[in-house]
């Protein structure tokens, strides 16, 4: 790419601003005596914790930003003098460790929970955390149970055990904040979470293009935060109104990624935060391109028609929690990520199996076996970790990856 | 045990070492019926035999088992059990079970499911969600519909279908079998001597492949012998085990914990034999009854959120109530949820001055002196403290 057209990253800076907006605000919550409740991203409530007027925040986000910012190291250090071994997961150890400095986060100070909630979604460990959570804080710990989709779909019985959970929640956090639950104000904000998925779905679709106006990766793991986060807000419809029309423009002068699309892959598990520029640049070297991947879908499988409905507000927050991607079996990720290799017309399967998280990464190497001997799709896996940074080997990786694309340049030069 | 065991009884030990289930092969050509195996912790065991199947609680590979084909499946940071279980699977040698229970007791569980799901297609697995709400009245009618859905596939199974006049003796006879387990129990928590923790951990062993009627008989044997040992108390310091509810400790490990001056006074080993702090109820709706006792009479365990009565302060008030002198973690390499209760559960431990020690173990572990002086150390500290 030559000079940056003038379009671009019109959205990423709208991101930046709401982010820093959002902590902004966080920074000061528990001085001005606004009500907080922690949330996990995948399942979560935050159109209901909003409309009883709770602030969200999420110690997932914070973990993976601390990881960016290359200060996860140390407060995972002070997790691991606290007891925490070093065979779980360094996102739970990246929080106790910014509680245990007094949550100075690199984008401001995190406040105390009023309220945890617990949407226990595709995550044993979710419960770990927030127990522990519960414990130092002495805050009350809401545990939203959202059963593992077993067979091929939830299950009616399911859908009605998250919603009486969603109306007693209502009722718990309602207590915390004083705001009683009404459902006209949950359902606005349902009406924007869904005309921001709308426009989610509609921009994860353009990657169908050749060259892919974005990398469905390395971007839109970027480009998910605001509706992660911000759901539910006219500022968050706004941003991908704003996102769509980039990509739009992209397309329209063949810019991508990367100068030039050799490979387009699909990418299954979290990325590396600590080490994310370097893992990228390991890939665009051979002009790779994800078209698709599924940790952009730990916040909500939109892409498959997920979305929040107006008309059936607590239904859909339940159906929308229990089809989280790690909340789905692995017959239908493995199922999922076939679809989106014929879809997208990808070139290879590239997996990167992270330690901390269990959740994803068990059963990563039997999906190998089946894409490489069922599907005969080209699967790559590679390991590291998504929080802590001890676990990224580059000179490793970088051998494994570069063998890889050069087996499947040479198979592209012997049968053309 | 041995003044518990009857000639026609084979030696524990070595009805664990017989990893291809030979006992289970032998009472399904004897009966003519079917087996299901389940991954631990829980299951629902009263339901599976109303049903007519013999339910075999799987515990990994025993330290026997050369993991060669697993670990093309399985990344390192994995527990012994999940490898040993499914290496065990895809060497034919669990081709005697005609189905496989998982449960959400951690994500390596679940997970394992999935990939017990893809690679043995012929045979039943089926996944229960458990309720981790425990507190939400939703649960029951969540936990009720799970057991129903369970119950339909093993009529398709075994061909039996759901009758709750069967359900309700199969509780009667589990419950008669925990009540023989809490006998001895209480002999433990008063005479750890009278019955060493190996012997026990072989006993509790012994009850996750053997009919529930045969294991009751051999229950019976060891209650009397226990209760009417003569046998001389012994010095050592009273500890609680925990933390081996899920994968097993080697028998060698148990044998030093013992060996180096501890009385395992009460421990979590092989839990799901005696899951219940009460008796399931007898009357009413036997399905109703066995949502009643996951819900409200669970053990305490790691695998389970226990709503307003977090795990380490149950710990406290037992390390109290026990009287015991510490309290040994004794947990699975790479099983996070023993893990992260650590953390807490050494927390609150120390606020109430009470010494503990933590140490970890591998399915195939065969040397113990590390261990051996860990422990020797802690008794020593506690001897002299």
């Amino acid at each position: 790419m030559t000079a940056k057209p003038e379009f671009r990253d019109a959205a990423k800076d709208m991101q930046k601003d709401m982010l820093a907006n959002y902590y902004g605000a966080l920074a000061t919550a528990n001085e001005d005596r606004r009500p907080v409740a922690y949330l996990f991203i995948p399942g979560n409530v935050v159109e209901l914790t909003s409309a009883l007027g709770f602030l969200p925040v999420y110690p997932e986000i914070n973990a993976l930003q601390c990881g960016i910012k290359k200060v996860a190291g140390d407060l995972i250090l002070a997790a691991e003098d606290k007891g925490y071994s070093s065979d779980v997961c360094g996102y739970v150890k990246n929080d106790i460790g910014l509680m245990l400095k007094d949550r100075q986060h690199p984008m401001g100070k995190i406040p105390k929970p009023d309220l945890l909630v617990c949407n226990y979604s595709g995550c044993n460990t979710f419960i770990k955390w927030f127990e522990a959570l519960s414990e130092f804080y002495g805050a009350p710990l809401y545990l939203l149970d959202i059963p593992y989709v077993r067979g091929d779909k939830a299950s009616p019985s399911d859908v009605d055990y998250v919603v009486a959970q969603l109306r007693e929640l209502a009722e718990v956090g309602g207590k915390v904040t004083g705001v009683p639950y009404e459902e006209a104000q949950l359902s606005a904000r349902l009406e924007r979470a869904r005309r921001a998925e709308d426009l989610w779905a509609e921009i994860l679709e353009l990657a169908t293009h050749r060259p892919s106006p974005f990398d469905s990766y390395f971007e839109a793991v970027f480009y998910m935060a605001p509706i992660n986060i911000l759901r539910g807000t006219e500022e968050c419809v706004e941003y991908y109104r704003l996102l769509l029309a980039e990509m739009r423009r992209r397309i329209e002068e063949g810019v991508g990624p990367v100068p030039e699309e050799k490979f387009r892959v699909v990418l299954e598990g979290p990325p590396p935060w600590p080490h994310f520029r370097a893992f990228w640049e390991l890939f665009k070297r051979w002009g790779v391109t994800a078209v698709a991947s599924t940790y952009s879908k730990v916040g909500g499988l939109y892409d498959q028609g997920i979305r929040h409905d107006p008309d059936r507000p607590l239904e859909s927050m339940a159906e929308y929690a229990i089809n989280c991607y790690t909340n789905w079996n692995w017959g239908m990720r493995s199922g999922l990520l076939k679809k989106y290799v014929d879809h997208y017309e990808a070139d290879a399967l590239v997996i990167h199996s992270v330690k901390s998280c269990r959740s994803f990464s068990v059963g990563q190497a039997d999906l190998r076996e089946q894409f490489m001997h069922e599907h005969k799709v080209p699967t790559l896996m590679v390991e590291s970790d998504l929080a802590d940074p001890r676990y990224f080997q580059e000179a490793q990786l970088r051998n494994r990856i570069d063998a890889f694309f050069e087996s499947l340049q040479h198979q592209r030069m012997v049968t053309a | 045990m041995q003044a518990a065991r009857s000639e026609a009884d084979p030696d524990p030990a070595r009805l664990l070492e017989d990893l291809g289930l030979g006992a289970v092969a032998a009472w399904k050509e004897r009966t003519g019926r079917k087996a299901v195996g389940h991954f631990p912790v829980y299951a629902p065991l009263e339901l599976i035999h109303a049903q007519g199947a013999l339910p075999v609680s799987l515990f990994g590979g025993w330290g026997q088992v050369e993991i060669d084909h697993a670990d093309s499946r399985l990344q390192s940071f994995v527990c012994s059990i999940t490898k040993s279980t499914l290496e065990l699977g895809l060497t034919g040698r669990l081709k005697v079970l005609d189905g496989m229970l998982f449960t959400n007791i951690c994500d390596v569980a679940r997970n394992l499911s999935g990939v017990w799901t893809r690679n043995f297609p012929g045979s039943m697995t089926e996944f229960l969600h458990m309720p981790q709400n425990v507190e939400s009245p939703s649960a029951r009618a969540h936990l009720a519909s799970e057991l129903r859905r369970l119950s339909a596939s093993l009529e398709r199974l075994t061909g039996m279908a759901y009758d709750p006049a069967a359900l309700t003796e199969s509780i009667a006879l589990y419950n008669r079998g925990r009540a023989l387990l809490r006998r001895l129990e209480t002999v433990r928590e008063e005479r750890p001597w009278a019955l060493p923790a190996s012997d026990w951990y072989l006993l509790l062993r012994t009850g996750t492949v053997v009919p529930v009627e045969e294991h009751v008989r051999r229950l019976e044997g060891a209650v009397e012998a226990a209760e009417a040992s003569p046998v001389r108390p012994r010095d050592g310091v009273r500890v609680l085990l925990i933390g081996s509810f899920c994968e097993q400790p080697p028998l060698g490990l148990v044998r030093q914990i013992e060996e180096a001056g501890c009385l395992v006074v009460e421990d979590d080993l092989v839990l799901g034999q005696r899951w219940y702090t009460a008796p399931v109820p007898e009357e009413g709706d036997p399905m109703e009854a066995l949502v009643s006792a996951y819900l409200g009479s669970s053990k305490p365990s790691a695998v389970r959120h226990h709503g307003a009565h977090p795990r380490q302060h149950h710990l406290v008030e037992r390390a109290k109530a026990l009287d015991l002198d510490g309290v040994l973690f004794c947990s699975a390499k790479f099983c996070e949820p023993a893990l992260y209760d650590y953390v807490l559960q050494k927390d609150a431990l120390e606020a109430a001055g009470i010494p503990y020690l933590h140490v970890e173990y591998e399915e195939k572990m065969s040397a113990f002196e590390q261990p051996r002086t860990q422990v020797e150390t802690f008794v020593e500290s506690i001897l002299f403290d």
